[in-house]
């Protein structure tokens, strides 16, 4: 991984955004997808780390948009227009969405390609180009984007570093 | 709706006496299984943030070798027993007998996964009866299933439901560890349990301290 950038953390149901010089990444994905959202020509990109398909699921007071596939893309995409990205240039790489056991109730068990489908399916609402991804297998996953380079590391165990 | 109430040190004191017995009685089974003495720790009980629980099990991106399953009944939750790779593979190791057994080295042998889920099993079967009996709950535990992965990978899944409550979540944590052995070479691991917070409310009452 790059050792001269800052890193800009994102925690799990956490979403952020980085400058050129800076990275931003998040740590050990497994049913959870990270969804990177850059402007190549401004330079700057977000970094959403959902856990849940949809917020409808949700049972608490507050909402956190972070968690949920259609309230944190959207929520990501607000954040990156207020940091002077154009709507209209985002594009989009994913990772995550792995199924870490073999049992649960199947709904749980599926929530890995459950959250995969459901942040396409909002991608595609919002017109916003998957350029890449890598999901769905039964491996956690850490991740780092840099938003000069517009490429993402993905980490796994026993698996070494792929660039997408 | 579920978590209306406010958790006090009175709640926290008897989720404390709650991880203190169930990790006493694998501490035992534990004990037998191998013939060595096992201790524990006094079980650490708090309210934390999802990246929280994370560090307490030792870092999002930290391997792991976790057990894992789901508690239904009268009461829901998740329940983690974690070890570290090289305690995982000490343990298999000792039951199995074959020193060549390593996960960091892939493939593994079914038999040496076998016999970690069987720990697994036993444990936390021991854990949650004796937590049954204590607040005369049913509580059934799923089959444990077992993962080789980062920390925030396999806690993450644990945290599914929960996270449709909340972004906070009650952990019991409680450590066992092999003792006359030193720090590196002894078996160590950490029970987190993780009820639901739709179960608070019961918990507590089944023990009197609503």
């Amino acid at each position: 991984m790059i050792v001269r950038n800052e890193v800009v953390r994102v925690g799990i149901s956490d979403m952020n955004i980085v400058k050129a010089g800076k990275t931003i990444r998040t740590s050990g994905l497994g049913s959870c997808v990270g969804i990177v959202l850059y402007d190549e020509i401004k330079k700057v990109a977000g970094m959403v780390h959902i856990m849940l398909p949809d917020s409808s699921l949700d049972r608490s007071k507050k909402v956190n948009v972070a968690k949920y596939a259609d309230t944190g893309i959207y929520g990501l995409m607000e954040l990156l227009k207020a940091e002077g990205a154009r709507p209209m240039s985002l594009k989009a790489k994913i990772a995550g969405g792995a199924q870490m056991f073999q049992f649960g109730s199947s709904d749980t068990l599926r929530i890995g390609p459950r959250n995969v489908e459901a942040v396409k399916e909002e991608l595609k609402r919002l017109s916003i180009p998957l350029i890449a991804e890598q999901t769905g297998g039964s491996k956690g996953r850490t991740i780092e984007f840099d938003p000069v380079t517009a490429i993402l590391s993905i980490r796994s165990v026993n698996a070494g570093t792929t660039e997408i | 709706m579920s978590s209306d109430f406010s958790i006090t040190d009175l709640h926290l004191d008897v989720l404390k006496e709650i991880g203190n017995i169930g990790a006493a009685h694998a501490a035992t089974s534990l004990s037998q299984l191998l013939n060595r003495k096992i201790e524990m720790y006094v079980p650490n009980v708090e309210l934390v943030t999802f990246d929280e629980m994370f560090e307490l099990a030792g870092g999002p991106e930290e391997h792991t070798a976790c057990i894992f399953l789901r508690i239904q009944g009268d009461v829901s939750g998740s329940m983690f027993f974690m070890l570290s790779i090289e305690g995982a593979n000490h343990f298999i190791r000792l039951l199995t007998g074959d020193d060549s057994f390593d996960f960091q080295n892939p493939p593994v042998s079914e038999f040496g996964v076998s016999s970690m889920q069987e720990l697994g099993n036993i444990l936390s079967g021991s854990y949650l009866s004796a937590l049954s009996d204590f607040t005369g709950l049913k509580i059934h535990p799923t089959v444990p299933s077992l993962s080789v992965d980062m920390v925030g990978a396999v806690i993450s899944f644990g945290l599914i439901e929960i996270s449709q409550y909340s972004d906070e979540v009650i952990v019991i944590d409680t450590e066992i560890k092999e003792a006359d052995q030193t720090e590196s070479k002894a078996i160590k691991g950490n029970f987190f349990l993780l009820p639901d917070p739709t179960s608070y409310m019961t918990i507590f009452q089944s023990l009197g301290v609503l």
